[in-house]
Parts: structure tokens; sequence; C-alpha cells
């Protein structure tokens, strides 16, 4: 019995170790922060692109009314990509776009934006990228379909013709 | 007077500097325990990406706000979930973790020990 309690332990540790590492190939190792859907919006402060007026979140997002908050900057080359979208988006007349400039200079974005359209209602001004963190975001583009006060739908990257349609569809 | 005065000015600038001394060794500590998202295996701490420097600003300020090292773990485990913290806690996912290292030791320790006793006898 004392014999072979040494090969039994050695084995059965090298079995643990091996599902453990076994089991982390299959999961994959780039994370990406949880969905929290249905969670109420972040309240903070942020500042006015044009006026420079420091707001509050609730004076931005009125309920019983949809909004997607839109992280942009004019230095992120997929935003250049969706912002059409965004123009197309903003014809239906039941949601309003709100974009968070993120880490930008006045005078590029407002570049960006005479030459590819405004589609914005509102503009937070987000130079130190705070505002982003507050709403638990690590990157540009990312939006989040909101109504109610409440997160309902977030996208994580460039928006695509598909995630427009799934947005006009959820809005109807 | 004109001394004492002087002093006193002399100690509250020091002690401003110890407070913020001391804010400085917090943030690095704190930094260093957060993980970079977008470039993950390096801390926030070490990296210089967008975000990483952002997450040093808003730890600074929540410094200056009076938010404890706990209290700002707290804050962005409800931002990015806990991965984003290097220490983990121990809960289902996790206690594997924690407890493999333990049982290890325990079973290494009693082969060495039994090892041990069979020489002897």
């Amino acid at each position: 019995m004392r014999n072979k309690l040494l090969p039994i332990s050695i084995s059965s540790i090298f079995i643990i170790i091996f599902v453990i590492f076994y089991k982390g190939l299959q999961d994959t190792n780039i994370y990406t922060p949880e969905e929290k859907i249905n969670n109420e919006i972040p309240t903070f402060s942020a500042k006015l692109f044009y006026s420079n007026k420091e707001v509050n979140s609730s004076e931005i997002f009125e309920l019983n009314n949809f909004y997607l908050l839109n992280i942009w900057s004019s230095w992120c080359v997929p935003c250049r990509q969706e912002h059409p979208l965004l123009m197309s988006l903003i014809k239906n007349n039941r949601i309003k776009v709100i974009g968070l400039n993120y880490k930008d200079t006045k005078k590029n974005a407002k570049i960006f934006l005479n030459e590819l359209g405004n589609p914005f209602e509102k503009i937070i001004f987000d130079k130190e990228g705070i505002n982003a963190i507050e709403w638990g975001a690590y990157g540009v583009p990312e939006s989040f379909l909101i109504y109610d006060g409440k997160i309902i739908k977030k996208y994580i990257g460039p928006l695509n013709r598909k995630l427009l349609k799934e947005i006009n569809s959820i809005i109807k | 007077m004109k001394i004492l005065k002087l002093f006193l000015v002399i100690f509250i600038i020091f002690s401003f500097n110890h407070l913020k001394a001391n804010n400085e060794d917090m943030k690095s500590k704190i930094t260093k325990n957060l993980r970079c998202l977008i470039c993950q295996g390096q801390s926030v701490y070490d990296s210089d990406s967008e975000f990483a420097n952002s997450l040093k600003i808003l730890v600074d300020k929540k410094l200056n706000q009076g938010l404890s090292e706990n209290q700002i773990y707290e804050y962005f485990k409800q931002k990015y979930g806990e991965w984003i913290l290097y220490d983990p806690e121990l809960n289902k996912n996790t206690y594997i973790l924690w407890l493999l290292p333990i049982l290890i030791f325990l079973i290494g320790g009693a082969i060495i020990l039994k090892t041990f006793i069979i020489k002897k006898k």
C-alpha cells in the first residue's frame, strides 16, 4: 500500500494539472467585460463639446426615449467607417444619438464632423478618457443603446449594417 | 513669534508633501494590481496605452476624493468585472486556483513525511 501511494499521488497531481491546462486551452484568452444588460446608466458630470458647459447625465438622457451613446474619436479609423451608419440612423426620429468624443482635440474632431457630418444631438467632450471608463468602455468605437435610463444593448467595435438593422427593429 | 510661524509654515508644507507621497505610493500600488484590458498581460502601471493612462488619472482622482484602496477596486470591479484585478478573490470560479497549491503542499509534505518514517523504521 505504501509503495503504491507515491505513484498514485504523483499521477493524480499530473492529471489535475493536465485537466486544468486542457480546460484553459478551450477558453479564449482575450477578455471582454461581461455585458451588463439592463443596468442603469452611470451618473456622471461631463463637459459638452461645443458649449463647454458642465452637465449631469440626467440632463442628457431623458426617460422614455431611445438613445445611442457612441464613443468616437477623430483618430479612430473604424469610427470613420461607422459614421455614415450613424448618419442614416438619425433619419429614424425615435432615437437620438449622443456622442462621446474620446481623447481627442477639438480641432481634429471638428474637422472630422465637418467632413463626414454631425449625427450627434449632444457631444460629451472626454479629453482624459474618464467618462468612457464610467461607462465601462475600454476603447473606441463602442456604442450603448439606452432606454428609460437603462443600457439595453452594448456594441463593442464599429457598428455595421446588420447591427443597424437590429437597432432599428428594437426601437420600432 | 516669527520663527514659530515660519516653523509652522514649514511643518504644514512638509506634512502636505508627506500626504502627496503617500498618495503616490498608493496610486502605484493600486495601478499595479489593475490589469490593462487592451494590452492583456500588462498591469495598468506598466502600460502606456490610452486606456491605462485614463485609468491612472481616474485612480488619482478617486484617491484625492478620499476613497480607500478597496473602494477603488470595488469601483473598477463594478465597471469591468473581477478580471480587472490581478489579485482574484476566492469564489466558485477561483477556488481551485487558491486551494491547489495548499493541496499540493500537503500531499508533498505527506510524501516526505512518509518516506522519512519509512527510512527511520
